[in-house]
């Protein structure tokens, strides 16, 4: 079971939430421009790593916006959470992993 | 290999059962393969047996970071059956299970396959509706299916509560009788005994780091014991595909999740077939050992984790009770999660992968294991021939481009 920080809300069960997958998935601006390789890249290629993973939760049972959520997916932690309206946050995260990740 | 038989076990009864050989040898790795199998969990053990049995291709390697069978093929509810909704999945399912019928006889161990029946239950007119499709279509693709309404369910499964003062009245179900349940061990170990008798190498403890590729060929695997030449590379890797697939730089539409299962405290018999239900999410039947075994549908989140959250395993124990009331008092002893690798359609990528001479097998999601001998016979021929067995051949990555998904949510039957 998961406790996630709602950055409105607070802490709050997982079952407060919806999962939305893999967050700063951009809808391409020239979608009709695209040729079909290019929109299954879009529509259905997803990162799926075995470790850090920024991803999209909606607070569905409380005040139902949605937001992103940094995970790992071996151990669960959550070491940042963050409004859905950053485009790219703190990439030096990258650089600095928890000392429980692998 | 020493052959199993009712002269054999006599022979070893005398003996005081001190002269079996082991199953399988471990073999060190050699430094070059014509095949390399990633994964020796069934899919990829069986997919080497057909390589060695059906095409004489011997030189085999099965890498399994692990040990042998024990990811999602020692994980899953042993559920088999065919009962899917379209042309192409209906032809791969039926292939398995018609491989399964006389799997014993064609390894040599007997992997209990007990064909006692699937009901897959309707509770609402949509459900209804849908299922009566799914009736006709099987039939008119050689499956068989029937629709039974509630009085007839009951018949046939009479510990099923089918009152209609119920938030989620059964309203009928559809059977599929040659449908069941298999021992899933055995149906790993068999194909590696039998792979292994063959010449095939199966190392576990052998974990894949990356590839070695030159010109967009593969030419090889590396790996925690060295540097191991390869013709052709198989990745058959259930949840770890992505993973895999990245270290070669390919993208799939794949997400892994948890999903997972429960067993009960062992009971006398008293569940006499499969009964699963999508509307309110469980599936149950009784193993041999009287345990009764269930399913829940995945977790939401994406995860490497083998476990998952407590909530999926409450709903799912709401709907059990729900079904059959007379488990109320029964306490579960064991849970446990494996990983699953979720396709957007729900059905399998099988085929070659942009790399050349790379291939995978994966994305059977939550519904693998019944498909084991078919996608390891048709992976086989896939991977000897070096293109898609016709069986196989919708199932490619391309499909995700062309738009030909095969969309098989109803019949995977497991929420997700």
């Amino acid at each position: 079971m998961l406790l996630i920080r709602c950055p409105w809300c607070g802490p709050c069960d997982e079952t407060e939430f919806r999962y939305g997958g893999e967050a700063h998935v951009a809808r391409p601006r020239e979608a009709q421009s695209l040729d079909d390789a290019a929109w299954a890249e879009y529509l259905f290629m997803r990162n799926n790593p075995r470790g850090w993973f920024r991803e999209r939760w909606v607070h569905a049972a409380g005040c139902r916006r949605w937001f992103n959520v940094e995970r790992h997916t071996v151990t669960h932690e959550i070491r940042l959470t963050y409004s859905g309206t950053r485009v790219d946050p703190m990439s030096e995260l990258d650089r600095a992993p928890s000392p429980n990740s692998k | 290999m020493k052959r199993f038989s009712a002269f054999a076990l006599l022979r070893e009864a005398l003996r005081g059962h001190a002269d079996w050989p082991p199953y399988w040898r471990t073999p060190e790795p050699k430094s070059s393969y014509d095949i390399v199998i990633i994964g020796g969990g069934g899919h990829g053990l069986a997919t080497a047996y057909y390589l060695a049995k059906e095409h004489g291709i011997r030189n085999v390697a099965v890498l399994e970071r692990g040990w042998l069978g024990g990811g999602n093929t020692g994980r899953n509810t042993t559920i088999v059956r065919s009962n899917y909704l379209w042309e192409e999945s209906a032809a791969l399912y039926e292939h398995a299970l018609q491989l399964f019928e006389t799997l014993s006889e064609a390894l040599n161990i007997n992997v209990m396959l007990s064909q006692r029946g699937v009901l897959n239950l309707a509770h609402t007119p949509g459900d209804v509706r849908e299922a009566i499709r799914r009736v006709h279509a099987n039939r008119l693709n050689g499956i068989d299916a029937e629709w039974l309404d509630a009085r007839q369910v009951k018949e046939f499964c009479p510990i099923v509560n089918v009152s209609p003062d119920v938030r989620y009245p059964v309203l009928g179900a559809t059977l599929q009788r040659r449908a069941g349940v298999a021992r899933h061990d055995a149906v790993a170990w068999g194909y590696a005994r039998a792979a292994d008798a063959l010449g095939v190498d199966i190392i576990q403890g052998c974990e894949v780091t990356g590839f070695d590729i030159s010109a967009n060929r593969v030419r090889g695997v590396r790996t925690k014991k060295g540097t191991i030449a390869a013709g052709r590379v198989g990745i058959v890797a259930a949840g770890h595909n992505s993973v895999l697939a990245a270290m070669a730089g390919v993208r799939l539409p794949l997400q892994s999740h948890p999903l997972q299962a429960l067993v009960s405290e062992p009971v006398k018999p008293v569940h006499n077939c499969v009964v699963m239900s999508n509307a309110v999410h469980v599936y149950v039947s009784q193993s041999d050992k009287g345990e009764l075994v269930m399913g829940a549908g995945i977790d939401a989140y994406n995860s490497y984790s083998q476990r998952g959250s407590f909530h999926v395993i409450e709903h799912q124990m709401a709907a059990c009770l729900e079904l059959f009331p007379i488990f109320s008092r029964l306490r579960m002893m064991r849970s446990w999660g494996g990983i699953v690798d979720v396709c957007p359609d729900a059905s399998p990528i099988i085929g070659p992968l942009p790399v050349e001479g790379l291939y995978m097998n994966g994305g059977w999601g939550t519904g693998g294991f019944k498909a084991t001998p078919g996608s390891g016979h048709v992976f086989a021929w896939t991977l000897a021939k070096g293109e898609p067995h016709p069986l196989a051949r919708p199932f490619g990555l391309a499909r995700f481009a062309s738009g030909a998904l095969i969309d098989e949510h109803g019949a995977a039957a497991v929420a997700h």
